[in-house]
């Protein structure tokens, strides 16, 4: 819990020497209390000391990481409840199950799952991030190559280890640690065990109890260890006690300050539910409510499309506009003869269009205008979308001199500009798009064959 | 230390309103879904969309499932009733649109008529794009078909007036007030409304949708802010059900439209569509939806699946 200014200066040397730059160690706890300072500042102050104030100021939920180099994480964090209050900072990640008693065929599947799905979204990566295996053969030997068959194969995923056993942990971490995995299932009998190879290889701890109660009183034990780079279940394997365990470990730590639950928390979605569709949606909830870590039995690209989208919505800053510089952008190798589209200065818009050029093949122009960073109706309903911006842009990035055509293509959602638009723009003509940027790639053939032949 | 759980106890409350005979919307006093915290009111409930005439536009992996009956408004009502038991039907007059058919409201009237004499489930009624012609087309129906309790989707900033006269007022069914992504529009037309009289359980609002990937976030934070407004602020011009139609937004955009030809390694179209309608569809009832209109029957499946288990 925080300290205020009089507890803080009971902490310090009280030696008064001025050379954190405040008058008196007085002072210097004051402005401690209120966050306008450092407690480095103090050259005098005992580590212990720094310990506990460090404790004190920490954020109520505490940051973790998991994995390494390129395919390193950032877990929990968080400060708020809603993401319009501020904003979520560390997106869940997501994980595909994994069992040393799976069959052969299903294990293949799951990894050939795992190598497709990789595409990018706005500007963004995506992709499985964990493969979670459960040891339920008992068997070291047989665990072992299961991780390692899937980490060869796999190259990007994190493991996650879920075992109880610590000695079969203690293998399983021997081959993978440079990997930086995930080391799950500390409980009430193994976690002084779990928790030293934690330590010892600086791993995300997954520390797992029956209910929230239990989960609770195991944290504090863990706690009292030393160790604090957690990862929590409560334990529910149902819908609807799982939510209420992201819930309340989220509140508990946010709320009540509490930070023995300050810790990101998993979601064993894969054993909610055998039907895929029914864990998209299990998943789908999680993304909003509070899971850092989602696990699934499979993923292929139906769920991973609405997955990865849905998270990168939910995680954009709401106090960060999404916007994309003005100007006059070229897509593939265009020269002067090629086809010229407009659309609008908001990030998303931009990057779904561009990437629908692309994939047309049909060297083009994009034409952003100022369009106040909106979406193409949210922009013409505003007002900041129009042939006047339209007409400005046209002037201002030189376009009459950069290309041959005096055509432009718009989008087919603001159909009503047209004649705006070629009123403004003497000498242009205006064709109207298709509405949604996905049927742009044909819709650009067409329009390039058309010029060919005319 | 012992655990001791949080709780978040409001001084608000959602309205219960009544649709149809006997389908009532909201009722809860806590966050959706938060059983732990006190009473969810209503389940949320789930609605299927038809449309007065074939829909062509629709992307193959939903057109196919009801291409056999798609041709008839009633027969489509009642193979769906029958089939996939929706707790309502979400009749949309694209025909009516004078971009399109412009199908007479009379006509729509007719339409609307014989649906409420043959299908057992409550109407939402919804319009076509053009907002002018709606404000005729609801109001036809509304009285054509009074005292129903059935939700006309919807009366926007630029129509309320007309709507919420005839639907609300005079012919006693149930306003929808549809807003843009915004707790102070949403509020205003809220606010508009019961001004000219209608009761605030005679309505419902859409505070606008969107699917995931596309701007969703913003939807969901407005959402979000609404129902705290209403539980926490106990603000009463923010206490009415949430209907989202998630349909409408979710088999429009790529991820739905696009072919298999077109990109192989995305698999099977319409597995990509139903999952971006369940995934729509969870996130709004994640925010507070009360209620959510739905295509395809898997998603209806799936979508009740998990409002059970979130309730039961
Ligand atoms: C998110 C959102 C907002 C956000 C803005 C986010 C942003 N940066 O744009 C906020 C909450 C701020 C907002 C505000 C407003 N909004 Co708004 N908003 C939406 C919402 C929910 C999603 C928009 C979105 O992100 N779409 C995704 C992007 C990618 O779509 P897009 O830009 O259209 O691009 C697609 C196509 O157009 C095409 N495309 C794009 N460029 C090009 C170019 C070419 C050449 C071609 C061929 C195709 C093409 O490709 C893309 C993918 O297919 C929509 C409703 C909806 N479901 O669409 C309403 C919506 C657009 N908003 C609307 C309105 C009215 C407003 C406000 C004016 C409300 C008000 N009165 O204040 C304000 C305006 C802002 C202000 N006050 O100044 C209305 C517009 C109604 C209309 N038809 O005119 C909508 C449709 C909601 C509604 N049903 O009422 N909004
Ligand atoms: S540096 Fe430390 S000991 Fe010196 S005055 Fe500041 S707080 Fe006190």
């Amino acid at each position: 819990m925080a300290l205020n200014g009089m507890q803080i200066y009971k902490l310090l040397p009280r030696k008064n020497c001025k050379e954190c730059g405040f008058p008196t160690c007085l002072a210097f706890a004051m402005k401690l209390a209120q966050g306008g300072t450092e407690a480095e500042k103090c050259p005098y102050m005992s580590d212990e000391a720094k310990a506990q104030l460090a404790e004190a100021t920490a954020p109520p939920m505490k940051t973790v990481k998991f994995g390494a180099n390129d395919t390193e994480y950032t877990l929990g964090g968080e400060t708020v409840l809603f993401r319009h209050e501020k904003t979520f900072v560390n997106r869940p990640r997501f994980a595909i199950m994994f069992s040393d008693i799976m069959a052969q065929e299903e294990i293949e599947k799951k990894i050939n799952n795992i190598n497709t799905i990789n595409y990018t979204r706005i500007n963004e990566e995506m992709y499985v991030e964990i493969a979670a295996f459960r040891c339920e053969s008992q068997d070291k030997d047989k665990f072992i190559s299961l991780i390692k068959k899937v980490t060869e194969s796999c190259p990007k995923v994190v493991p996650m280890i879920i075992t109880e056993s610590p000695e079969i942990a203690e293998a399983a971490v021997g081959i993978c640690a440079d990997k930086g995995p995930i080391l799950f299932g500390a409980n009430e009998q193994n976690y002084e065990a779990m928790a030293d190879l934690a330590k010892e290889n600086k791993l995300l701890l997954g520390v797992t109890a029956d209910g929230k109660e239990n989960l609770y009183t195991l944290v504090q034990k863990l706690q009292n260890t030393g160790y604090k780079e957690l990862l929590l279940d409560a334990g529910s394997r149902n819908l609807k006690g799982a939510f209420d365990d992201m819930v309340n470990i989220r509140r508990t730590a946010l709320l009540s300050g509490d930070r023995t639950f300050g810790y990101p928390a998993v979601a064993f979605v894969c054993d909610m539910s055998q039907d895929k569709m029914m864990q998209l949606a299990c998943a789908s909830l999680f993304i909003e409510k509070y899971a850092s870590i989602i696990v699934l039995s499979d993923m292929d690209y139906s769920m991973a499309l609405p997955l990865f989208a849905l998270r990168q919505n939910i995680f954009t800053d709401p106090q960060r506009p999404m916007r994309i510089e003005q100007g006059i952008y070229k897509v593939g190798s265009a020269d002067e003869e090629s086809p010229l589209l407009v659309t609008v200065d908001f990030a998303l818009t931009y990057f779904i269009v561009s990437g629908e050029v692309e994939r047309s093949k049909v060297p083009s122009w994009i034409l952003i205008p100022d369009a106040g960073g909106y979406s193409v109706l949210t922009a013409w309903a505003a007002g900041k979308f129009n042939a006047k911006s339209i007409a400005k842009a046209v002037k201002e990035f030189e376009v009459e001199n950069k290309v041959k055509t005096r055509e432009l293509i718009i989008p087919g959602k603001v159909a009503v500009l047209k004649s705006d638009i070629e009123d403004e723009l003497p000498g242009w003509k205006v064709t109207v798009g298709t509405e949604e940027a996905a049927a742009l790639p044909n819709f650009l053939k067409k329009y390039k064959a058309k010029e060919a032949a005319s | 230390m012992a655990y001791k759980m949080p709780t978040q106890k409001y001084s608000g409350k959602i309205l219960e309103v009544n649709v149809g005979s006997d389908l009532k919307l909201g009722g809860e006093s806590v966050l959706p879904f938060y059983s732990f915290d006190g009473d969810i009111g209503n389940k949320p409930a789930i609605g299927m969309e038809i449309w007065d005439i074939f829909p062509e536009s629709w992307p193959a992996g939903v057109l196919d499932v009801f291409k056999e009956v798609a041709d008839e408004p009633v027969k489509w009502a009642k193979h769906c009733v029958e089939k996939y038991n929706p707790d309502f039907i979400c009749i949309k007059f694209e025909g009516a649109s004078p971009d399109g058919l412009n199908k007479s409201v009379e006509e729509c009237a007719e339409v609307a008529k014989r649906l409420a004499e043959n299908v057992s489930v409550p109407l939402v009624i919804a319009g076509c794009p053009n907002n002018e012609k709606n404000a005729k087309l609801f109001t036809k129906i509304a009285e054509s078909l009074p005292n129903k309790n059935y939700v006309f989707l919807s009366a926007v900033e630029s129509n309320y007036k007309e709507v919420a006269a005839a639907v609300g007022l005079a012919y006693g069914n149930v306003v929808a007030a549809e807003s843009s992504v915004d707790l102070n529009l949403a509020k205003q037309l809220n606010i508009l409304i019961t001004q000219l009289g209608v009761k605030p359980d005679k309505m419902v609002m859409n505070p606008g949708c969107a699917a995931v990937g596309y701007g969703f976030e913003y939807a969901v934070t407005t959402m979000d802010r609404i129902r705290l407004a209403a539980l926490e602020q106990n603000d009463a011009t923010l206490q009415m059900p949430m209907i989202l139609p998630v349909s409408f937004e979710s088999w429009k955009v790529k991820e739905s439209v696009v072919s298999e030809e077109e990109i192989p390694e995305w698999g099977p179209q319409e597995e990509r569509g139903i999952a971006m309608e369940i995934s729509t569809a969870v996130g709004v009832l994640a925010a507070g939806a009360n209620a959510v209109i739905l295509r395809h029957p898997r998603s209806v499946e799936v979508v009740r699946n998990f409002i059970t288990e979130m309730t039961e």
